[in-house]
Formats: structure tokens, sequence, C-alpha cells
């Protein structure tokens, strides 16, 4: 713990972070129940999880997050007891119930307005789940106050008298004090409690003087090692009330003979109050140390009027059988094994990778200054830097892995979404997630919660028919949404599929022409119809449903997807159902490029866009338009773009062989073609972005630091066909669409 | 005199927050994630008093209690329960478990001390 940070705010912000992991850990049990496991681990882990989370929240003093933890808790621990089965019912509540917790932490967290209303509603319903007629609760409500940090001390064992009676009555206030008769049994050693310990406690209230009673010792013989013969009389001479005094026997309340009485009513002493536990000592275990110094005596044992006479006391103290199971079994069959883990401050993994990133441009420096001494490429001195640039390229997997985390918790939000979004519009809707341990750059994650949310929606919304229509259809009630992460050659794919009536071509394109997307008389393959639900201002929405109707197109879906240098696409069946493809960069830190000269400046662009390259003869060029170009690769005409006129690096040339032309690939297949002067390398570059510091610039991505120190600009070539489309009104939007809208 | 303290609690916040209220230079902690790891530090150490959580995955507190009672040299070690319940039932159950005595959540620091005095000294 450092020591310029307040150690306690570090701990609060320790609880969250924690929570979140208990949170999710809460949504997987939730799910495992779902899906039948039958396995009792599992109603531990869900309930465990909601009770540490009380537990933090109640030493900081989140009293609405105690309350709804504590209540939830309680009917968790109803299916825990086996008094409860988990119907259908009452796992959705649960699952309401989890996701307003995380709401609370959230609020808590960020000290927001908590949800008071909702928690009420959740609360009642829980409690008529559990059929709570709410008297209990109102009851534990005193029990589980937030005890806004404070040792509980009340003396309440059942069956027992309340220990101060006696005392606290009469007690005298102006002869303080108390005398003290002290008798342990054999329980109080047995729980590790020490007589020793008791008498210096007391020693601290005041002045003791104390009498050791050695009158049950018996003769050397008959003395059993381990059993309790030695009691106290202690007159304690005090200001300490009554309470404290009792405060310091707390513990041993039960397990020993104890008199309390007040100094001055020493005389008239209340009959004495046994609070030994009833029932047969059990038999003495082997050694007990503390007796060492008693006195032995051989002498009778002493007679037993001293001992007080003790009240028949018989309480039953079994616990209730509803108390914890114990669980000293290793753990369900089903848990994946512990992993270690060490917690890394962001910012140092942050560093890391700007340092990597640094080696990488240095080792290009270098390898460029090799190549210009005019070392051999077989060279020892070039073999080694080839080692050395395998290396650093592990090296930046490795931090990139550091930084990657699986999808899981994304996930866990968008089946909540899910189950909201179904709820508002009466579908009955199931999530299914696959690939949830997929990891994925955490920028990444963070920045995909936005766009998943709004396709989730989307997909219950539009994607899923009403539950008649599938009927009718002979579909199950049931719609299904599927959400999948896996890696595909180096990228990430996120699916989204529902099983719904796939994208209704004819409407879609109906609605474009009315808003004047697209002219009246095109003819679009039905990809590019498809296509269409991505220019902006598009809806398809008959009327406007306060779920995934709020002005946000997927237009702004696949712009934050591009932003991550991801790419978006759909393919539906009329019928069956329709799925949104992401498919996304594992870092956002490196990027494969290719360094590209265009009119006298150098230029980078993503590799894994360019499919082909290709070196232009006037033959392959074709004229469509006046300044819409086009080039034949086998037999299909490909849109080209003149990078230099793009950028406004130049006028259009008049003569274009010799150029280069770099055959980009869109996701859903469209190709398009850029045409630049030269290609000067291949190679791993650093993103910088530009963002922050620029304003951003059409068609471009972020710039790099290249091996001789010059700043190269990362290009966006989709943008910037996107641009140049707008530039050439006259373009067929027929031709583009795919590639630029 | 530096009391040693073995802190078992499967919350990473219950941890810290013990850690701190310990901090004194009092006491010298070692912390455990759950039953099962408390016994494993057990094999390492002979603290002056342990502190445990009821509700822990793999071995809960009761377990762990049982299984620090078996072991000859901790038959008279002080153990204190961290319960969230005050319920006296469950208290009976620590004791019968062979607790010494119990602390509720959430705990005050200088009850804790208080407390971990009045059983270890």
């Amino acid at each position: 713990m450092s020591q310029d940070t307040d150690p306690m705010a570090e701990i609060r912000a320790s609880f969250f972070i924690e929570s979140e992991e208990l949170l999710e850990a809460l949504q997987d049990g939730l799910t495992s129940l779902e899906d039948g496991d039958e396995d009792g681990e599992v109603i531990n882990v869900v309930f465990r999880a909601v009770h540490s989370i009380k537990g933090g929240a109640g030493a900081f003093g989140l009293e609405a997050l105690v309350r709804f933890a504590h209540r939830y808790e309680t009917a968790l621990d109803e299916v825990r007891g086996g008094r409860m089965e988990v119907s259908d019912k009452a796992l959705k509540l649960f699952f309401q119930a989890a996701d307003h917790l995380s709401d609370l932490v959230r609020e808590s967290r960020d000290e927001g307005e908590l949800p008071t209303e909702r928690s009420q509603e959740l609360l009642a319903q829980l409690d008529e789940l559990i059929g709570d007629d709410g008297e209990d609760a109102a009851e534990e409500e005193i029990d589980f106050q937030p005890a806004g940090l404070s040792l509980d001390l009340d003396l309440g064992l059942p069956g027992l008298p309340p220990l101060d009676l006696p005392v606290a009555e009469d007690a005298p206030t102006e002869a303080p004090g108390f005398n003290i008769h002290f008798k342990p049994q054999l329980e109080l050693y047995e729980t590790g409690n020490e007589p020793f310990q008791l008498l210096k406690a007391l020693h601290e209230l005041g002045d003791c003087e104390v009498e050791i009673l050695c009158e049950d010792i018996p003769a050397l013989d008959d003395l059993a090692p381990e059993k309790s013969y030695l009691a106290w009389n202690i007159k304690l001479t005090t200001a300490a009330d009554a309470a404290e005094i009792n405060s310091v026997f707390e513990f041993v309340e039960g397990l020993c003979t104890l008199e309390i009485t007040p100094l001055n009513a020493a005389a008239s002493a209340p009959p004495p109050l046994d609070l030994s536990l009833p029932g047969d000592l059990p038999p003495p275990p082997p050694t007990l140390p503390d007796d060492d110094d008693v006195p032995v005596m051989a002498a009778e044992p002493a007679p037993t009027e001293t001992d007080p006479v003790p009240v028949a006391e018989t309480s039953e103290l079994k616990p209730e059988p509803k108390a914890e199971k114990q669980t000293k079994a290793a753990g369900g069959g089903k848990q994946p094994a512990a992993k270690s883990v060490v917690r890394v401050d962001l910012d140092r993994i942050e560093r890391l990778v700007n340092l990597v990133g640094e080696l990488v441009i240095n080792q290009a420096m270098l390898s460029q200054s090799l190549e210009q001494a005019g070392l051999s490429p077989h060279s020892d001195a070039m073999n080694g830097l080839e080692e050395f640039q395998r290396l650093t390229r592990d090296i930046q997997d490795s931090v990139m892995m550091i930084r990657a985390q699986p999808v899981k918790s994304l996930f866990q939000r968008m089946s909540r979404i899910v189950r909201e979004a179904s709820s508002a519009i009466k579908k009955d809707v199931r999530l299914i997630t696959e690939g949830e341990n997929t990891e994925v750059d955490k920028t990444v994650i963070e920045r995909l919660a936005d766009p998943l949310t709004h396709m989730i929606r989307n997909a219950v919304d539009h994607g899923l028919e009403d539950t008649q229509t599938r009927l009718d259809a002979g579909k199950s009630a049931q719609g299904n949404v599927r959400l999948s992460a896996s890696h595909k050659s180096g990228r990430v794919v996120i699916d989204v599929s529902d099983d719904g009536g796939g994208i209704n071509r004819p409407r879609v394109l109906q609605i474009a022409i009315e808003k004047g997307l697209i002219p009246e008389d095109s003819n679009l393959t039905d990809t590019e119809i498809d296509n269409l639900l991505f220019l902006p201002g598009f809806s398809t929405a008959k009327e406007v449903s306060d779920l995934s109707g709020r002005g946000v197109g997927m237009d702004v879906v696949r712009t934050a997807i591009q932003a991550l240098g991801g790419r978006i696409t759909i393919q539906s069946e009329p019928g069956v159902g329709t799925t949104f493809s992401i498919s996304l960069p594992l870092t956002l830190a490196v990027l494969d490029g290719m360094v590209v000269e265009v009119a006298g400046e150098t230029l980078v662009v993503p590799l894994n866009l360019v499919i082909e390259t290709l070196t232009l003869s006037d033959v392959d060029m074709d004229m469509i338009r006046p300044g819409v170009l086009s080039i034949r690769v086998r037999g299909a005409f490909v849109p080209v773009f003149d990078l230099g006129v793009a950028l406004g690096y130049r006028e259009p040339l008049e003569d274009n062989s010799g150029c280069v032309v770099l055959l980009i690939a869109h996701e859903d297949g469209q190709r398009f073609a850029i045409m630049i002067d030269d290609i000067r390398d291949q190679r791993q570059v650093v993103i910088k972005g530009l963002d922050e510091n620029f304003y951003r610039s059409p068609g471009i991505a972020a710039a790099t630091i290249l091996g001789d120190g010059q700043i190269a600009l990362i290009l966006d070539p989709t943008d910037i066909v996107h641009q140049a489309g707008n530039a050439a009104p006259l373009l067929d939007p027929a031709l583009v669409s795919g590639a630029s809208s | 005199m530096t009391l040693e303290v073995l802190a078992v609690d499967d919350s990473r916040t219950m941890r810290n927050m013990i850690k701190m209220a310990l901090n004194t230079g009092d006491f010298e902690v070692h912390t455990a994630d759950d039953g099962v790891h408390g016994l494993e530090v057990l094999e390492g150490i002979s603290p002056d008093a342990i502190i445990t959580d009821i509700n822990m995955p793999r071995m809960d507190g009761f377990g762990f209690i049982d299984a620090v009672r078996e072991q000859e040299k901790h038959r008279a070690t002080p153990i204190l329960v961290l319960t969230t319940e005050s319920a006296p039932e469950l208290k009976m159950r620590a004791r019968e478990a062979g607790a010494t005595g119990w602390i509720v959540k959430p705990f005050d620091p200088n009850k804790l001390i208080k407390a971990l005095h009045m059983v270890a000294g």
C-alpha cells in the first residue's frame, strides 16, 4: 500500500473491482442454473457472490446496496437450503435482481443516484417469491442495518437469561465496582479462550483483587490434567459499567459460571446465575498447557458449598438446520481450476505497450541503416537482425496478450440487454453465447459495448418476428439470438445472428428509394440491398419503438466498428435469419502495413485489406464516365480511385501506365482498387493516434513513424473511397454502394 | 510484542480491510483465500490468532476451524470468526466448531484489535 494514497479509498476501489468479478460469477452461476445444472455448488457460488458484495458494501456504509443484497441473498438461501425449487419464474427474477445489483454497485461506485424504486419493486417480488409476508424482512432489517463499523456486542444467547440483568438495575453510581465470580468450564479452554487474558482485560478496566479458588482441585492421583478445576473471585474497582464488564466475557458466555454483582450490593447478592452449558462434559482431551502454576495440594476436594448452586438451565443450543452447509470437499467438479493472477495497473501496461512500440520503430531504423551500410543479406549482422525482428514480434504479441481480456464480461452485459429488450416488447428471446473466452484487447472490448448493444437490440426488435408469426412459420415460440466470438486468421470475429425472418429486401429497397437514398431505377444485388441498412438516416422500423428506434442507425454502428479498425458485414436469408459479422484487428497498437508512395508522399495501407497488387498498362484501364475509372480484373470491373487525387496531392494523371493498383477487399466481397505510384515496403508499424492533436481528416486513420524517422500517414481506404464517391456524384451508386456507403 | 495473525477470507476487500485495520505495527498479518488455502498457509507459520470468514469456497469456515483444531499445536489457538450474521445460532455454531470468539462484519478496526488482544494477549 503506497503511502501517498488514502488506503481506505484504495480498498474501496478494490471492492468495486472485486464486485465486478463477483457479479460476473453471479451471472455465470445463474446461467448454469438456467441450463439446468444440478451441481449443488453452483447455488453456493451464486449465494456467496451476493453475500460477499453485501459484506464489502457494509464496510463502506453503502446502505442501499447492503439492504438489497441482503434480501436477495435471503431468497437465494431458500434455494440453497433446498426449501425452494428454481422455477423459471424464480430464475428470471434472480437474473433481474442480479442486473439490479450490478446497477446498484455501479451507482454506488460513481456515487450516482440509486434506483430505489426499482429496488423496492424487486424486493417486493423477491419477498413474494419466497412467500415472505414482509414481517421477517422488517425484523431482519434491524438485524442487518449496516452496523456503521461496529463490533456486535449484543449478548442475547437464546434460552439464556440476559447476563446483565441482575446488576444493571441496581448498579450503584457512587460506589463503582463489582464482585466477579468466574469458574471456567472445559469448553472455555477447548475453544481457545484463556482466563489469563480475561483477567488481564478486567485489570485494564480498574484495580483488581484476584483470589484464586483451588478448592476443587482433587488429590494428585485423581487429577485429570485437562479438567477445569480453578475458579476466581475478582474484586474489581472500576468506573466501567456492567455492560463493559460483560463485554469482557462476551466470548466465554455460556462456557463458564459467571456472577457479577455490584460491590455495595454484595451483601444482598442475587441468586447466582449459572451460565454453564447443560449436559455432561465430554471426556478431557490429552493435554492443555495452562495450569502449570496450579498449586497441587494433596488435600481433599474442598467442600462444595462454596460453589454457587447451579440454576438448572436446559436450553437446547443446537444450531438451526438451515445454517450453512459445510462444504469441506474441495470444489464442485465443474469449476475451472483457479489460475494464479497478478493485478497490474493499466498504466503500467500502457507504458510497456508504448515501449514495445518504440522498440519496433527502433528495430526498423536499425534494419534500415544496416541495409544502407550495404551489408550482405547473408551476413551475421543481417541474420541476427532477422532473429531480433522475430523476438520483437514475440514480445509484442505477449504484451498484447496482457491487454487482452475474454469477451465474457461484454457478453454478459449483452445477455442483460436481451432480457431487458425482450421483456420491453414482450418477445420471448434466448441469448446463446459462444466463444466467451475469446480474448480481445481491453480497449476494443470497451468500445465495442455500444455498437454491440445496438445490434443486439436490433436483433431482438427487428430481427426476430413476434411470437405468433414465429409459430405460424413453424418455428419455436422462443426466438434465438446468438452471439459468438472467435479468432479467424489474425482477427477477431464477432457474430450477432438471429433466427428471425431475415431482411425484408423489397421493403428495404422501397424505403431507400422513398428516402431518396438511391435512384428509383436502381437494380441492386441482395448484398447491396442489405448494405443499404448502413446508410446514414436509414430506419426500417414502421413505428419507432422505444427500444431500438432512437434515431441511431446502423451507420453509427458501422462508424464505431470502423473506428476500431474493424469491418461489419451482413448475411441474411429470408425466413431463416440474419447474421451481422464484425471483424476486428487483435490490437489497436500495431499494424501490418504496406508502405506505398503517392506523388512523393509516403503512406501506409493496412496490409490485411490488400488482396492483390497489379502494375498497370493503359490497356487495363477503362474510363466508364469522365472521372470514373475502372479496371478489368479477371473479367470483372472494379472501380479505381487515384489516391493522389483523392488526397488532393495532384491532378488526375494523363497517363496511368506504370502505376500500381492495390486491390482492396471489402468485407462483403465487394472490391475496389486504389491507384498509387509505387510500393516501398511491407512491415509492422506502430499506430500513433492523431485524433488527440489533430482534427480527424477523412481517409486518414492514424500515423506512424518509419524506420528512417519519417512520419507516414496510415490510410483508411474504405473512407477514402467513401469521400471520393461523394465527390463524384455521377458515380453509379450501385457500383460503390457496397464499398462506400 | 507483535502478534502473528492469520486472516482467512475469500473476499479480497475483506482481506485488505483486515490488513489495514491491523496495520498498526503490532501485528504481522498473513492472509489466505479460503479454508484449504488457510491450512496450507498455516503449515508454514504459528500464528497467535486466526481470523476466519464462514462462507468460503472449497472449504468453509466451519470446516477450517475443525481442521485447525484437529492439529495438536492449534488446539488452543484463538480463532475469531468473521460473520455478517449476528444471529445467535450462528455464534453458537461457530463456538461448537471450536471458535474462540466472533466479530460481526462490518467491523470497527479498534474493536477487531481489542478482540484480538482479548483472546491472544
